[in-house]
């Protein structure tokens, strides 16, 4: 289990890098779903098919949007020149990820080892789904019963997207 | 934006109810098998963005359309909002509360209000997805003009 993952997860990374250096849009694009469906694999083997299946009817759909916008406008990358605020830029990034790196193996150091996921509150989750909502699907359960705030948040989340983009793309308005 | 070749018109025309049909199979189901209103909803909006795509936006008046779906997003979101605020007035008056029985444990009719916030949540995911799609679609035709 732990040797799929990790070759999957050595797969997303040689994509995510191709993705960043090809030439040709389209083939990054192509690329970026690597990382995607990839994904995809790996919530499979972890035993999350909700998520699986949300991943993959989204990634095909942004995939669809990205390689039609591709087509439509330009397949070359726009060239970039190295000036003083791009070597700001880029050393602040690297400040940001050795900080990140840093504070992510402090806490990985407290986690459980693979495979003992299962803490205190996923304990109660697990044992009182079924008996407290009554709904077989622990996740749903989880999602509109203990913790609906999050996906009132979530829904309104994508209310929004919608809103925004209507009023960002509509030049005439309605009539 | 043109529609594609006869060949994909034909298999999109065999394809997208199915899919559409399959979205509101996980959407109802999301209380006992795995899936839900998000995925659900995604599910629906894609047969529907696969029709689009592949007949074309000439025979479809898609203004109409994005207008019908915006409605339809705001109106299933504020019911969903409604079904929560419902608990306020119902039952130990929590927001969130689930004031309905819950019934026999894995049968289609159960887990009180769940299904019916898993059923307007996909309503309100795929009617966002579409007024997106719709609007990028409807851009381009206007600037083109």
């Amino acid at each position: 289990m732990e040797l799929t993952l990790s070759i999957l997860l050595g797969f997303m990374i040689i994509g995510a890098l191709f993705a960043i250096h090809a030439k040709d849009l389209l083939s990054a694009v192509i690329a970026a779903g690597i990382v995607g469906y990839s994904l995809v694999i790996c919530f499979l083997l972890l035993k999350a098919p909700d998520l699986a299946i949300v991943q993959i009817v989204v990634e095909t759909i942004t995939l669809i949007i990205m390689v039609a916008v591709v087509l439509d406008s330009t397949r070359e990358e726009l060239k970039v020149k190295v000036d003083r605020q791009q070597i700001i830029n880029i050393s602040l990034a690297l400040i940001f990820i050795v900080l990140l790196a840093f504070f992510f193996v402090q806490a990985t150091g407290k986690l459980n080892p693979f495979g003992e996921h299962t803490l205190r509150m996923a304990n109660a989750y697990v044992g009182e789904t079924a008996s407290k909502t009554g709904s077989t699907n622990l996740v749903t359960g989880v999602l509109f019963d203990f913790r609906g705030y999050d996906t009132l948040g979530e829904a309104t989340i994508l209310f929004t997207a919608a809103i925004g983009v209507l009023s960002i793309l509509r030049i005439k308005g309605r009539k | 934006m043109k529609g594609m070749s006869l060949i994909v018109k034909k298999v999109a025309q065999l394809i997208a109810g199915l899919i559409f049909l399959y979205g509101i199979y996980i959407m109802v189901h999301g209380h006992l098998t795995p899936g839900g209103g998000f995925a659900g909803g995604a599910l629906i909006a894609g047969s529907y963005i696969l029709a689009i795509l592949a007949y074309g936006s000439d025979t479809i008046k898609l203004k109409k359309e994005e207008t019908g779906t915006s409605l339809t997003e705001s109106i299933s979101i504020f019911i969903a909002l409604m079904l929560a605020v419902a608990g306020f007035f119902i039952g130990t008056k929590v927001f969130f509360n689930n004031y309905l029985p819950s019934g026999k444990i894995g049968e289609l009719i159960s887990a009180g209000v769940i299904p019916l916030y898993n059923i307007f949540i996909g309503i309100e995911v795929a009617a966002a997805l579409i007024t997106i799609f719709l609007a990028l679609i409807i851009y381009k035709e206007e600037i083109e003009e």
